[in-house]
């Protein structure tokens, strides 16, 4: 299944790896803000829509 | 706008920094970077038009949050927005004294430093003339990012962080003729792009400080 | 109907509500294939060996940081002229991105360079301009950070923004000016020149599977902008009901 690197294995699978961890954090991170604000917003929404 | 450049100039004057400060942090950067890579002449004088050049680039920055923030802080910067000149004639001419206080003195000093960091003797003039045409674009640049975060409490390193990539054509630029001229080479493209930038900043930048302040002061 | 419709921030998250969960994973799939096929099926180059499958990282990753940039340009004009706040918050919201695309250019270039070229780093035009377009990027996002009120955050940026391109394109040329000055055709450049050798004449064993992650990297971009739009949105929606209820 693994296709042969040769001598180069190192830098591919290092660049892959670096790549894919830098797209994994920011994709997590923008999932984690977005939920964060999405459940602040509603309880401040049903706040004001209970107090008024 | 000759009694504010008047007024810019005493004030500085005045407070005494403006000249001072930078200056010697400009001594300071050159005496230290012998003791950073050693004393030996010929990298010394390899290397002095760019360190002139980075310290100069650097001691402009310094004083550069203190163009509006004094105006801003007791209110005479609102009194100027609504005042009969155009606040882009304002921001041109702060940026006007700023070079004059600030970046006139380093463009004087800079050949003295060339001493010390062995400067070849056909560097002298070059690294003057560069510097002297270098100097107005950082001033110009430096008033835009300044307007940027005229409103931001402790914007200082905030505006290096702005200013610094912007600084790099001229800084490019600069260096280049006075790399060039230190060691004999033709200087004439390198110096057209040089006063290009300076003129370019010149007469663009004021508009997009002057956008910026309003926005600032609204 | 037309597009400024969507600069309604209710019509842009009921829109986007719809539109994020197929494109989330039309992204996804579009970049597992791409990369899976160049990582998987793709032969050897046979000057550069394994080191060949690392272009369906590095050159989407760059173009996109380009576009990114443009993106925010396109989208602070929009803000300066018609003053749509969704124009503004998108702005915002494809920053960070950028960012990473240069970096994720910058890193695989790194690694890339070192055994091609026997070191991980080169002041190479390109390299260089890239270098400076992340410190551009961080500028912007800073300035957005450190802004209190998000009327003049987006006024403020969005200057920063038009400004800072006209510098970025000086800066290219610049940087193309120095290093030419400096180096006369030395190893960088001829270096530089097999980069682009096999950028430009890349066979179709190559360029479809880099199409595909192109597309893919291009569809992940547009997905986490649109997903951090709407987080702006949100976020700029709970200043204001937290700002009405102390004022109440």
């Amino acid at each position: 299944m693994m296709p042969e690197l040769g001598k180069y294995a190192g830098a591919v699978l290092s660049s892959y790896a670096v790549s894919l961890v830098l797209l994994a954090v920011l994709v997590l991170l923008s999932l984690m803000r977005a939920r964060k604000v999405k459940a602040e917003l509603d309880q401040i929404e049903n706040r004001s829509k209970s107090n008024g | 706008m000759i009694a504010l450049l008047i007024r810019d100039l005493r004030l500085a004057v005045r407070a005494g920094g403006g000249f001072g400060l930078g200056l010697s942090f400009f001594l300071i950067v050159t005496v230290l970077v012998p003791f950073g890579v050693g004393p030996e002449t010929g990298l010394l004088a390899k290397i002095a038009p760019g360190i002139l050049w980075i310290g100069a680039l650097l001691s402009c920055l310094l004083s550069l949050d203190r163009i509006f923030a004094l105006d801003f802080e007791d209110g005479s910067l609102d009194l100027l927005a609504t005042a009969p000149v155009p606040l882009e004639g304002a921001v041109l001419v702060k940026a006007i004294a700023h070079w004059l206080t600030s970046a006139l003195p380093l463009v004087v000093a800079a050949p003295l430093l060339g001493i010390l960091l062995s400067l070849p003797a056909e560097g002298f003039l070059w690294v003057f003339v560069s510097l002297l045409l270098g100097t107005p674009a950082l001033s110009v640049i430096g008033t835009f990012g300044a307007a940027l975060t005229v409103g931001i409490k402790r914007g200082g390193l905030l505006l290096s962080l702005l200013v610094l990539p912007l600084y790099v054509p001229t800084l490019i630029f600069g260096a280049e003729v006075a790399r060039r001229g230190a060691e004999g080479l033709a200087v004439e493209t390198p110096l057209m792009l040089l006063a290009g930038i300076s003129l370019g900043a010149l007469a663009f930048l004021p508009f997009a400080a002057a956008a910026v302040l309003r926005m600032n002061l609204r | 109907m037309s597009i400024w419709e969507y600069a309604n921030p209710v019509k842009f998250l009921r829109l986007t509500d719809k539109l994020l969960p197929p494109l989330a994973i039309l992204s996804i799939v579009t970049l597992i294939i791409g990369l899976v096929w160049g990582f998987f099926f793709t032969p050897d180059d046979f000057r550069q060996g394994s080191t060949v499958k690392i272009i369906y990282l590095h050159v989407p990753a760059a173009l996109m940081a380009i576009n990114a940039w443009l993106m925010m340009l396109v989208a602070s004009l929009v803000w300066i002229v018609r003053r749509h706040h969704v124009s503004a918050l998108a702005a915002r919201a494809a920053g960070p991105v950028g960012a990473v695309m240069t970096i994720i250019a910058l890193a695989t270039g790194a690694i890339w360079g070192q055994p091609m070229w026997g070191t991980w780093w080169a002041w190479d035009p390109r390299l260089t301009s890239f270098l400076i377009l992340f410190l551009f990027y961080l500028g912007y996002i800073a300035l957005w950070e450190a802004i209190e009120d998000s009327d003049t955050a987006a006024d403020l940026t969005s200057i920063l923004c038009l400004v800072g391109s006209v510098f970025a394109v000086l800066s290219r040329y610049a940087v193309n000016f120095w290093n030419q000055g400096l180096h006369q055709g030395a190893s960088v450049m001829r270096a530089g020149a097999i980069a682009g050798d096999t950028e430009e004449r890349v066979s179709n064993v190559f360029a479809i599977p880099l199409f595909v992650s192109m597309a893919g990297f291009f569809l992940l971009f547009l997905t986490l902008v649109l997903l951090r739009t709407r987080t702006e949105i949100r976020s700029r929606r709970i200043k204001a009901l937290l700002a009405k209820e102390r004022a109440a």
